[in-house]
């Protein structure tokens, strides 16, 4: 690119009166419902997706909150249980001499999912103008998002691996506890919350 | 890609045009070769990127992919032993790990994410791509499989379950002698080759394709 800043004219689809296609692009006239490349469903940039956006944040941020005060491991050594939660896990860690271990459970598992929750909350803000945000940092945020979402669920899945490896025939027995699932859940709601938002409301200058 | 240039005129011909799939912008459609990469001058999303034979490296890293994905379910995965026991997991046993109580939906969603879905996507794919890759029109509902493939993108996380087994085998080392299975290393090389894979995927090449082979 030339020169990312240059002034050319910039033209979207809805401005011409049209409707493009989010998914393979094709641009149709307005009225149609469905792309006639793809199939996919076609609706203009609006703020209804924001809607979705918001339901979808809250429940995530609803799950969140038992997935950090129930144990999300319960270890039994000769007889004796504890629960881990979340942060208490990554402690654990830390305090063993794994910091290396302990700072990727602490960031999968604390910093991505609030993080997380955070940067979409803003970005749905600052589309409805709530608050101020540039939209090449809103597009760079909007990136960041929905790439680095997935990665959370690493925490689940290190739970299944831990208790499938250390069982009831070893001195030390891992099940996991009631927090992987919800932490599960908000994974899983805040990706559709992010998946729900249209990246075209974040370039568009004229919505309010 | 180029940006429209003539605003004023009335858009008799809808066929020329794009608009970037990410932010709208009106583009002029235009053939893009292998090897080439077209973008969005406004938001840089690349929105084209051929690649030479890329159907055909699909296809094939599709099939190794689902051989791949069989040989790390069934053999050992990994092996602990400790205080003179051993205890073989194999990865169904990971995906069981949470079946006992409260947890049991997790063991679905587990077995979604890191086998079933990918085992779609990879299925799907060699639907969709074979009859391209020998220039054959697109076998019956081959569009809405394709919508299928790229709407499980985000969910498949294989390469998500790698980076779990390698924390929680160090969160293990200490605690136990480990080996490491034959499942384990078909697994390392199932993630490599999905990674090659979705990087010679180009979605809207893809549609395109699609478009102008459908039988009419």
């Amino acid at each position: 690119m030339e020169n990312a800043r240059s002034q050319t004219p910039v033209l979207t689809a809805h401005e011409a009166g049209l409707i493009g296609c989010t998914s393979c692009g094709k641009v149709h006239r307005t009225g149609t419902d469905r792309c006639a490349r793809c199939g996919a469903t076609l609706h203009a940039p609006d703020g209804k997706s924001l809607q979705k956006v918001w339901a979808w944040l809250v429940a995530g941020l609803v799950v969140y909150v038992p997935a950090n005060v129930y144990p999300m491991l319960r270890t039994t050594t000769l007889g004796q249980t504890t629960d881990n939660t979340i942060v208490g896990g990554a402690l654990d860690l830390a305090r063993h001499g794994d910091y290396g271990v302990a700072l990727v459970v602490f960031i999968a598992s604390i910093v991505i999912p609030i993080g997380k929750f955070a940067a979409i909350a803003y970005l749905a803000l600052a589309v409805s103008r709530k608050v101020r945000m540039g939209p090449h940092a809103r597009h760079i945020t909007f990136v960041i998002v929905e790439f680095i979402g997935r990665w959370s669920m690493i925490d689940v899945f290190v739970v299944a691996i831990l208790a499938s490896l250390v069982t009831l025939d070893f001195a030390a027995t891992i099940r996991p506890g009631i927090a992987a699932i919800s932490f599960a859940l908000s994974v899983a709601f805040t990706m559709i919350s992010a998946l729900s938002f249209d990246p075209r409301l974040i370039w568009d200058t004229k919505y309010r | 890609m180029s940006a429209v240039s003539h605003p004023e005129s009335q858009f008799e011909d809808l066929e020329g045009l794009l608009a970037c799939p990410s932010c709208d912008m009106l583009l002029n459609d235009r053939n893009v070769a292998a090897n080439e990469i077209a973008a969005c001058p406004r938001c840089h999303t690349v929105i084209e990127a051929p690649r030479p034979l890329a159907m055909t490296r699909i296809i094939m890293l599709s099939f190794a992919a689902l051989i791949l994905l069989f040989a790390a379910l069934f053999f050992p995965f990994l092996e602990l032993q400790a205080a003179g026991m051993m205890r073989h997991t194999t990865l169904l046993d990971t995906i069981a790990a949470f079946s006992g109580g409260l947890t049991a939906p997790l063991t679905l969603l587990m077995g979604a994410l890191i086998v079933f879905l990918p085992l779609v996507r990879f299925v799907s794919l060699v639907y969709v791509l074979a009859p391209m890759a020998f220039g054959w029109a697109p076998l019956k509902h081959a569009i809405p499989v394709f919508r299928l493939v790229e709407a499980l993108r985000p969910w498949a996380m294989i390469e998500i379950f790698m980076v779990g087994v390698a924390v929680a085998l160090v969160k293990v080392a200490g605690l136990a002698h480990i080996t490491i299975g034959p499942a384990f290393w078909a697994f390392v090389a199932l993630v490599i080759v999905t990674v090659f894979k979705d990087n010679f995927m180009s979605r809207v090449t893809v549609w395109k394709t699609l478009e102008a082979r459908r039988p009419s």
